[in-house]
């Protein structure tokens, strides 16, 4: 079979992630070519774990909303649902909510009543703690223990769903499913599952498709299509600039993926050993041979939460004095900052605190020692790091460090050289630390145990809730 | 014999997930790819020696129609955290850049 218009499901996605920005002049093109659905997916634990640690989106209000916008324009007049996945990057209940108040603000400027289907992915402390204590959760490698404690320690814990609750939305009349945690694949491969293509091509096309142009040529144009139909799927670009080859297209089961062959999802396997990328024309590729294997349904957990603070202070320094040594220089000024924490502010408070010294232009990114007789840099910059149970105190530590910091010799008895700040004040007070506790799957009833829906201009029958 | 580096078009590595970290070898060609895609050097053992990972855990995958080498371990410290350096791993590749192959085990 080939990509028919007739009998292929087609899914538009818009770009890879919601606020990383919308190309109105491809989803112009994508829309033309009358697709079933806009899909896309608006998270990631990619950035780290700052996003679920405090609820808050990677990308600011505005870009959503800018993405959004002509999102829901092309939605309506088409009359196709629009399903967003892991709303506002964490997809916590918090970061659900801020997503829906954007959409609700467009629907007001365009005139737009949409019924919106909200689903929820995040996991109250006691629920995971009772599905652990049955035994249903279990860590998956590297192995961690999940304890009470590692529970407590996130401020929040998502279940990454799978595509059933998006079905089911679809199926009760939502135009709009917003949802908490996804797995990146399950809100693509939701609406070609709803309308019965084979598991193997749906959830494949999804995982390829789920970075939008990633998979294309040519990434900086960030919109793609995928067509399922019953014997595979075929995937192109929504610019008629853009191309998509057999090999960027199976390259892509590599990128942020440790298999590059199999994908446990929420209820099956994935399994894209013997799949077949043939090019179809110049642009679009197609897809044969990717396999399903149903299993137990499993949701992935997620949680982060809060740690110590962090206070920073960066300083250039050229002076060949320093440069012929570095590693000397920074052991030299580790010791001297130590020791003015310890004098300054006793030793039972030194001991809260973390004093890091990163040469960048050295080996701050590896934090290994370099090559023996490696030449010296033209310059440094060394980064301080204090870390300490409050903001405050790590900021004390910057502020007493600061003098030596700034005016160290490489050797006593030298006059003091001054190294160049480029700031005023030195110090930064970068905020908190924020930790990923969780590496673990939960076993669930079934794919609704974990999930709340709730309506928002709701459809006939429907508990209203707006 | 040649380094790694000298043997492959691309070499890359990125965060998959908070806890693993994965690298793919894209050597230039079939001929580079089967002289050196078993070699020990960028086997289990080497690579958990390489980034101080327990060998059990460290995936090691043929792609034969993109003539790549993936590797994906664990990271020594989950993303984020007071003691890291490369949120994304992005630079973690670089030391395989110089690992010789084709050294007699």
């Amino acid at each position: 079979m080939t990509d028919d218009r007739g009998d292929a499901c087609r899914v538009l996605v818009p770009t890879g992630a919601l606020g990383s920005g919308v190309r109105t002049d491809e989803l112009d093109a994508g829309m033309r070519l009358s697709p079933h659905a806009i899909a896309l997916d608006a998270g990631s634990t990619d950035s780290g774990p700052a996003a679920l640690a405090t609820g808050r989106s990677k990308y600011s209000r505005a870009a959503v909303k800018r993405d959004l916008t002509p999102l829901m324009a092309a939605r309506a007049s088409a009359a196709i649902p629009l399903l967003v996945g892991s709303c506002g990057t964490s997809g916590c209940d918090a970061a659900v909510d801020w997503t829906l108040e954007i959409v609700q603000e467009i629907a007001a400027e365009q005139g737009a009543a949409p019924r919106i289907a909200v689903l929820y992915a995040e996991q109250d402390k006691a629920v995971i703690r009772a599905k652990s204590q049955a035994g249903a959760v279990r860590s998956l490698a590297p192995e961690r223990p999940l304890e009470d404690a590692t529970i407590e320690a996130c401020n929040h814990i998502v279940a990454l769903l799978g595509p059933e609750p998006y079905i089911a939305a679809l199926e009760a009349g939502a135009d709009i499913v917003l949802a908490g945690r996804t797995t990146d694949t399950a809100v693509l491969a939701a609406v070609p599952l709803m309308r019965g293509a084979p598991a193997g091509p749906a959830w494949h096309a999804a995982k390829i498709a789920e970075c939008g142009g990633l998979c294309t040529v040519n990434p900086s144009w960030p919109g793609v299509m995928m067509s399922v139909d019953a014997g595979g799927f075929v995937i192109a670009p929504l610019a008629a600039s853009n191309r998509c080859t057999p090999d960027t297209v199976s390259a892509h089961m590599l990128y942020e993926n440790s298999d590059p062959f199999r994908l446990v999802e929420p209820g099956g396997v994935l399994d894209v050993t013997d799949a077949r990328y043939e090019a179809l024309d110049d642009r679009a590729v197609r897809v044969t041979g990717s396999r399903w294997t149903p299993g137990p349904y499993t949701m992935k957990l997620e949680g982060a939460g809060g740690g110590p603070f962090q206070t920073v202070m960066l300083v250039g320094i050229e002076d060949p004095a320093v440069l012929a040594d570095v590693d000397a220089f920074v052991a030299r000024m580790w010791r001297a900052l130590s020791g003015r924490v310890r004098r300054a502010l006793g030793e039972a408070t030194a001991e809260r605190i973390d004093i890091s010294l990163r040469p960048y232009g050295w080996n701050a990114v590896s934090g290994l020692a370099p090559a023996p007789g490696s030449a010296p840099p033209r310059e440094i910059g060394l980064m301080f790091v204090a870390t300490a149970p409050t903001q405050s105190l790590a900021t004390e530590a910057a502020k007493v460090c600061n003098p030596t910091f700034f005016h160290l010799p490489v050797s006593d008895g030298r006059e003091l050289p001054s190294y160049a700040f480029p700031f005023s004040p030195a110090e930064i007070e970068r905020g908190q630390v924020f930790e990923f506790h969780l590496n673990h799957v939960v076993e669930t009833s079934s794919p609704f145990e974990l999930v709340r829906t709730r309506w928002v201009g709701a459809p006939a029958g429907s508990r209203i809730d707006a | 014999m040649p380094r790694l580096g000298d043997v492959c078009r691309h070499i890359r590595s990125k965060n998959a997930g908070p806890f693993w970290v994965t690298i793919d070898l894209f050597f230039d060609g079939p001929q580079s790819y089967l002289a050196w895609r078993d070699d020990p050097a960028i086997g289990a053992t080497a690579i958990a020696e390489l980034y101080g990972a327990d060998a059990a855990l460290v995936r090691r995958y043929a792609v034969d129609s993109l003539n790549v080498v993936k590797l994906s371990l664990p990271r020594r410290q989950p993303q984020g955290g007071v003691l890291e350096r490369d949120m994304h791993s992005g630079q973690q590749y670089i030391p395989l850049l110089q690992v010789e192959l084709g050294r007699v085990a």
